[in-house]
């Protein structure tokens, strides 16, 4: 699977509460309402502009702050291809796997995209092409690697409980 | 080779003998859920499993908007009370005098017990690491999916040795001390990683300090934060543990840690976090002065009987110059403070007294921001918009800073208010 989109660029340690803020934690119950709330308290052009196949790029520790997952939820729902980060904030990280939202750790590629920039990421060969380079990512750990085959943690729950 | 206490405690949830990096499947000891509670039954109903796997090992406890302020916040505190009755989940703590800040409950009701795995759909669940547990936050999926099989993975992580010797000087604390930490380790510096906290600095704090510490390992990344589980532990769990599966754990003097670090408490001064970040750390000297609208004594961080005794000694006899809300992390602590005439103080001070829970720590209610105002807070996280409003700017500092500035309208030394 390959994906081409146009790039959002942030900084380091973007928080969940700017992503998905805290106010609305148990107001906004659907996925889709999840959606138009995305980077809110971060970014309203992306806010406002963002389109699905778009690919969001950030500095180290993306995600860091709350377990709230809505903040990957938001993103996934607003149709965002991939997150390409330095790093990610680690309950963010296992949050995206279980969403199946797809995300890739590569620093040398985060520091030569900018925003606004065309960005390929092709997964199976695991190379991000940006500006007529090409990055290498290396492949995703073995045990989640069963979650991003089943879409997610509640399909691959389902699934391997015999109930899908 | 010596292991840490992250390898002894996933080590004996697993079976077997485990060393860092190593992924390991164990059954969660207690699963912690907030008013959270409601959307992760609706995406455990989504599954299909009929029951929980043990209904005696979830807790529910509701803190995030209590009593719920909206229409939308009652439904979802019905939703909780609805399933915890259909699947028999008799740890319910409702909106009663029973309540409280999930974290504060789960140490003070005797969940937090050392050696246990335990997670929370919370971020801040690592506070039990100062009762000797293992204790980590997760999402709303992975917890849905934990009350469904009782299983849950975890990377053995690699671990942080943070050695703490001295002691505090006066008008300084646990607060100041994690504060200057994270500014200097920065919000990732423990990414992944099991935090232990070592040494005679540890030894010789309370509990309470040590939640404060434990609390805030999320805020530099980590995955758990610990201290060693002593006879100050042993002594508060003694009458009180809600299970026996307990055993206190800890790392071996040889264990090989990836990072470590040193400090003393007696070079540590008053400092605060400064907006938007909580490792935008500056002392008081260079915000000493800065104006302030609103002060918040509570959260899970520091709300408990303590933190609230620092900040009255501050305050008694005086009169606070900005709206200053005070939030006991429990009913336990709220009775205590009443006993020892501490609300008085407050009252007698012009402070406002709030019913126990999260109150406006992530901008829920009880104390939001206009756009343009400054608070100073005792809570964990002072990201933009984190008290309800993106223009509005959060100051993270100890009790006895809160209250010091309270009372000038300015960020203040607590040390000259002594």
């Amino acid at each position: 699977m390959s994906v081409k989109g146009k790039v959002w660029k942030y900084g380091d340690d973007v928080n969940t509460d700017v992503i998905f803020p805290g106010k609305y934690t148990y107001t906004i119950k659907e996925r889709a309402d999840m959606a138009k709330v995305a980077l809110e308290d971060l970014d309203m052009e992306f806010n406002k502009n963002a389109k699905p196949g778009d690919i969001i790029v950030g500095g180290k520790n993306w995600g860091c702050g709350s377990s709230r997952e809505q903040a990957v939820t938001c993103i996934k729902e607003r149709g965002i291809a991939v997150i390409i980060a330095k790093s990610f904030a680690r309950i963010y990280y296992r949050n995206c796997f279980n969403e199946g939202l797809p995300i890739i750790v590569c620093p040398e590629a985060v520091d030569a995209i900018s925003m606004g920039d065309e960005v390929e990421v092709d997964f199976e060969k695991g190379v991000i092409i940006a500006n007529g380079k090409e990055f290498k990512f290396p492949p995703y750990p073995e045990f989640v690697q069963g979650l991003i085959k089943d879409g997610g943690l509640i399909p691959h729950v389902k699934k391997s409980l015999g109930l899908a | 080779m010596g292991k840490t206490f992250a390898e002894k405690a996933l080590g004996r949830a697993a079976g077997y003998d485990v060393v860092a990096n190593q992924v390991v499947t164990v059954e969660p000891d207690w699963c912690m859920s907030h008013d959270n509670g409601a959307p992760i039954a609706r995406t455990f109903k989504k599954i299909g499993v009929k029951n929980v796997w043990k209904p005696e090992r979830i807790v529910f406890i509701l803190d995030h908007a209590v009593p719920a302020p909206s229409s939308d916040h009652a439904v979802n505190h019905k939703e909780v009370r609805e399933f915890a009755a259909e699947q028999g989940i008799k740890h319910l703590y409702d909106v009663t005098s029973d309540g409280g800040v999930c974290h504060q409950k789960m140490c003070e009701e005797g969940f937090a017990l050392p050696g246990l795995i335990m997670v929370g759909s919370d971020s801040h669940t690592c506070t039990y690491g100062a009762y000797g547990a293992f204790s980590t936050g997760i999402g709303r999926s992975e917890m849905a999916a934990a009350w469904a099989t009782g299983k849950i993975w975890f990377k053995v992580p690699e671990s942080m040795k943070v050695v703490v010797t001295g002691k505090f000087k006066p008008g300084v604390s646990a607060k100041d001390f994690i504060l200057k930490f994270i500014g200097d380790v920065k919000a990732d510096g423990a990414d992944y990683m099991s935090v232990e906290f070592h040494g005679e600095g540890i030894e010789n704090m309370s509990i309470a300090e040590r939640m404060t510490l434990c609390n805030m390992g999320i805020e530099f990344g980590a995955k758990n934060a610990v201290c060693k589980p002593d006879q100050k532990v042993l002594d508060a769990i003694k009458d009180n543990a809600k299970c026996d599966r307990w055993e206190p754990l800890w790392a071996d003097e040889d264990a090989v840690y990836a990072a470590e670090y040193h400090y003393d408490l007696g070079d540590i001064e008053p400092g605060v976090a400064k907006p938007h970040k909580v490792d935008n750390y500056g002392p008081i000297s260079e915000v000493k002065g800065t104006k302030i609208h609103e002060a918040f004594l509570g959260s899970c961080t520091n709300g408990r009987i303590e933190d609230l005794r620092a900040a009255a000694a501050i305050l008694k006899g005086k009169r606070v110059a900005v709206r200053t809300i005070v939030i006991p992390a429990s009913w336990i602590v709220y009775r205590q403070a009443m006993k020892e005439g501490l609300l008085d103080i407050f009252l007698d001070s012009g402070c406002v007294i709030c019913n126990p829970g999260c109150g406006p720590c992530m901008g829920n209610h009880e104390g939001i921001l206009a756009p343009g105002e400054t608070a100073i807070s005792t809570a964990n996280r002072n990201f933009k918009g984190r008290m309800g409003d993106k223009d509005s700017f959060i100051y993270l500092a100890s009790p006895m800073m809160v209250a010091a500035s309270a009372i000038k309208g300015e960020i203040s030394d607590p040390r000259e208010a002594l």
